[in-house]
């Protein structure tokens, strides 16, 4: 760790702080995640223990089933701090907002892709919104922060994974909202099979159900 | 008391609001200026006997107090009903018996007296309420209450959701299990007040299900592993309601900062019943600190369900040209907050 060199935060997360460094001559993040003053310490080390030790192993399988995510160097559980490649480019929150119609089209449906990589391979993100996702310079879109990331492959995670990309779309991107999530599980479908998509289409209005205070709606 | 006012000619010093609250338990009335001055906010809580809420049961109670909680807010505010100039009142979400009699009251004012009816959603009137009385300006919102649970904040016209409970409130988890913990709520000593008290005397922290998914949380896995807990038998009831208070909240705190990272808003206001909670007002102080926010505590009167609360977003409704004629004023069951359109912020 010591080796970590020229910290600049470049980000105070909510669960974590990302700094800019340098080590061992490359650039890299360091992801530290701060003691919580606000929850028992008991509970604190847990969660961050826990989430320190799962997000690297996450990120590796996503890796592995064709998700771009960024490499990681070095873990510490002790420190609850994760140095790992820096990955330079836009996050799609940004991008979204910005691009052509068209062009949302096409990052829309990739992004359904990869998301259904990850399903297919019993990933589930946990924490699906465009602020953690980044097109990178070779137009690769690379999915960050696993931290609410499990392992799995019940219907049930899934949906509320898309859900969550659902909703996260609705706060942020409501003006195009619905067209993105039509796009995202077009791409998700092409992925996963369209009955594998549909058994998780239903489960998420089987979700929404269930939440407070929903009238029932097409979807 | 009504037929004797109507004679008089009207003379309106100040223009006022008058707000029936009715969607759960409490039937409260407020009158408020156009200025934002609280004049009255008067309540009477339906108690029941054993088990939750039953609506049918609570809407007879509302029927039953209407009149005296009406008239103690008019003799409150010195307010005669001849110089209130419009009706406000909670048209949703909430329980159906309970909004319709808060709705026939609101009704049967507005016709007699002949002034605009405006129907308020519950969930934005806490927001509004919460606002004026700590000055907030732009916050995010923790809102959390017996039927409840949302960390919201204004973004182009609406106050979107940015979490929320995927299952049960915060209210209602900490209520059901003080229930089944066989305890019994007095009037005035409602049950979250109880857990707290027997949670400052725990000490173990015992290991319960801690569920964030993204911004919103789940609790009702939490309320099952609790109650399991406790009947093994190995934690004693202080532990138990220890660990399920700091469990819950550590929950609704870290969706509540995550929000506040995301939007990079400079206030918190943390409101609804459930923000009575000291552990939680200091758990949410906590986090405005550390992301240099203001942390906005409503004072517990206008926190709870209020009828202030719906006067006061009744004025900024009507100020703003939003009025309910009455064929259109059926209640709303699940009215959502990111429904409403609001005008009066630019």
């Amino acid at each position: 760790m010591d080796k970590v060199s020229r910290q600049v935060l470049v980000k105070k997360g909510a669960e974590a702080n990302l700094y800019l460094a340098s080590w061992h001559g490359r650039k890299v993040i360091l992801k530290k995640r701060l003691p919580k003053k606000y929850r028992p310490q008991a509970l604190d080390d847990q969660i961050r223990s826990y989430r320190t030790i799962h997000e690297p192993q996450l990120i590796h399988e996503a890796k592995k089933a064709g998700v771009p995510t960024p490499t990681v160097f070095l873990v510490s559980v002790k420190e609850a701090t994760i140095i790992m490649e820096f990955i330079e480019g836009k996050q799609l929150k940004h991008l979204l907002s910005e691009v052509s119609p068209a062009k949302r089209k096409r990052l829309c449906l990739k992004i359904g892709k990869l998301a259904g990589k990850l399903h297919q391979h019993g990933i589930v993100h946990g924490d699906l919104t465009t602020s953690n996702m980044i097109l990178g310079k070779t137009g690769k879109i690379y999915f960050v922060d696993f931290g609410l990331g499990e392992k799995t492959d019940e219907t049930e995670a899934r949906g509320v994974d898309l859900h969550l990309m659902k909703r996260a779309l609705q706060s942020t991107h409501f003006k195009f909202a619905d067209k993105c999530f039509q796009d995202i599980i077009e791409g998700y479908q092409r992925v996963l099979g369209v009955e594998c998509a549909k058994n998780v289409l239903d489960k998420i209005k089987e979700i929404e159900k269930r939440g407070r205070y929903i009238v029932e709606r097409k979807m | 008391m009504l037929k004797h006012e109507k004679m008089k000619t009207r003379k309106i010093s100040k223009p006022c609001c008058l707000g029936i609250e009715s969607t759960a338990d409490d039937f409260s009335v407020g009158i408020s200026t156009f200025k934002g001055e609280i004049l009255a906010n008067v309540k009477s809580a339906y108690v029941p006997t054993e088990g939750g809420i039953h609506p049918r049961e609570a809407a007879r109670h509302h029927a039953d107090m209407a009149d005296k909680v009406l008239q103690e807010a008019f003799a409150k505010s010195g307010i005669k009903p001849s110089g209130v100039s419009i009706v406000a009142f909670s048209q949703g979400p909430g329980l159906g018996p309970c909004l319709r009699t808060g709705a026939t009251v609101a009704r049967a004012l507005a016709s007699y007296l002949d002034i605009p009816l405006v129907g308020v959603n519950h969930c934005v009137a806490h927001v509004e309420i919460g606002k004026l009385e700590t000055g907030a300006k732009d916050p995010i919102t923790l809102y959390v209450s017996g039927g409840n649970t949302i960390v919201s904040a204004f973004d182009s016209g609406r106050y979107r959701v940015f979490g929320e409970t995927l299952d049960i409130a915060l209210g209602n988890c900490l209520d059901v299990f003080a229930r089944e913990t066989g305890l019994r709520q007095k009037v005035g000593v409602p049950f979250g007040a109880a857990i707290e008290k027997l949670a400052s005397k725990g000490k173990k922290l015992a290991r319960l299900p801690y569920s964030v998914k993204g911004m919103d949380v789940s609790l009702s896995g939490l309320l099952t592993a609790a109650m399991n807990l406790l009947n093994k038998g190995q934690y004693s009831l202080e532990d138990v309601c220890y660990s399920l208070q700091e469990t819950a909240f550590s929950m609704v705190a870290e969706i509540t900062e995550r929000a506040l990272a995301h939007t990079e808003k400079n206030e918190v206001l943390l409101t609804g019943g459930v923000a009575a909670n000291k552990r939680l007002r200091s758990m949410i102080e906590i986090i405005a600190g550390e992301h240099n926010a203001t942390f906005c505590a409503v004072p517990i009167e206008f926190a709870v369900d209020n009828g202030a609360m719906i006067a006061w977003t009744g004025v900024l409704a009507y100020t703003h040209n939003v009025v309910t004629p009455v064929e259109k004023s059926f209640v709303k069951l699940k009215w959502r907050l990111e429904e409403v359109e609001i005008p009066w912020i630019k």
